[in-house]
């Protein structure tokens, strides 16, 4: 499933993207003649294989569709191409999509076999090979590129994500807490829920009904350690049986995928730890 | 009447459970609840049951996924907030 990633979508968020300032057009095309003159003589097509299914007519059944693109005129990420498709090529294309920065986790999909951000995805410059793109594998398919995560958030919300105290903090202001504490949230508050790790496990997809994911225990050991949280008893006694956090058969898909380069392995290892404790 | 498949057997219990969940809105709007998932006069094909009668009994993805639908739309409209359809 999740294969290696190549080394070009590990440095792909953190560069930054130098594009001319032109207020014409929209930030998935580029004017090619600013990036290379001879660009527009000589464009490097490149395919995409697009996953498409349309719920209106449920009869059919789903398909692969092709669409050309010189990358050239196209911005460097797999999103900047399929906005590209969308708007000037095929409107009816469906996909989640907001901040085109890896914060929202909106575009999160199955690109060239991994589970990635759309928007930290670099677009493979080898022209020859063509890109295929498919919804979150197992999740059910509302259309095309978009996932139902109703059963995702239906979890996240199981865990009680939010803090949970009883006792009045001493000056009656904020819950204060140690820079120590304070480290230990680090790898774990930057997780946004893009689903790219739960859909990558093979034990969740077998266990989805039962077995919480990776993305969701790393947000309930996120709230394990969290200093200021006072029902941590209760916590672990909601995880203590054999399927919530024990389906877990550490097979590190969901680190191998993540795009925030987080450890959700780590983070139910820990929560093991605790368990037996 | 031949024996039932399993699938066609949950789409039965999904369409009762639809009329069960009909009697708990408010009295006036009942029948439009009703409209809604099945029409008075059956020539009518705007009714959710009725809009999928051509789909083949063996597409099973293509049924199970009407039976996904009709079971979140039921969850929405069953809630006690919602008293009237159109």
């Amino acid at each position: 499933m999740a294969s290696l990633r190549t080394t070009s979508r590990l440095f792909a968020a953190s560069r930054p993207l130098f594009r001319p300032a032109s207020f014409a057009r929209s930030y998935a095309t580029v004017e090619a003649k600013s990036i290379d003159p001879a660009a527009s003589e000589n464009p490097s097509m490149k395919t995409f294989k697009v996953y498409r299914w349309n719920p209106d007519t449920p009869s059919e059944k789903p398909t692969m569709q092709s669409y050309q693109l010189d990358l050239n005129k196209t911005g460097p990420m797999m999103l900047d191409a399929l906005i590209r498709i969308k708007n000037e090529i095929d409107p009816t294309l469906t996909f989640r999509r907001s901040c085109r920065e890896g914060i929202c986790g909106s575009c999160a999909m199955n690109i060239d076999g991994v589970n990635t951000l759309a928007c930290l995805c670099r677009i493979p410059t080898d022209t020859a090979q063509e890109s295929r793109i498919y919804p979150l594998p197992h999740t059910y398919v509302v259309k095309d590129l978009i996932p139902d995560l109703t059963l995702f958030y239906k979890q996240y919300k199981s865990i009680k994500p939010y803090l949970q105290r009883d006792t009045p903090t001493a000056d009656g202001l904020e819950n204060r807490q140690s820079p120590e504490d304070r480290k230990k949230l680090d790898g774990l508050y930057e997780c946004i829920l893009c689903a790219c790790c739960s859909t990558s496990c093979p034990s969740y997809w077998w266990n989805s009904e039962e077995y919480l994911g990776p993305a969701i225990l790393l947000q309930s050991y996120r709230w394990l350690v969290d200093s200021r949280d006072e029902k941590t008893a209760e916590r672990k006694a909601a995880l203590d049986n054999s399927m919530s956090v024990y389906r877990c058969h550490t097979i590190l898909n969901c680190t191998r995928t993540c795009p925030k380069g987080l450890n959700p392995g780590r983070a139910i290892a820990e929560t093991k730890k605790m368990l037996a404790a | 009447m031949a024996r039932l498949s399993g699938l066609q057997r949950e789409v039965l219990s999904l369409y009762r459970q639809c009329l069960r969940e009909v009697r708990k809105k408010p009295l006036e709007s009942q029948s439009n609840f009703k409209n809604y998932a099945r029409p008075a006069d059956p020539s009518r094909r705007s009714a959710e049951f009725q809009k999928h009668r051509s789909v083949n009994k063996k597409d099973f993805s293509a049924v199970e996924y009407l039976l996904r639908k009709g079971h979140r739309q039921l969850e929405m409209y069953a809630s006690p907030g919602i008293r009237n359809i159109r």
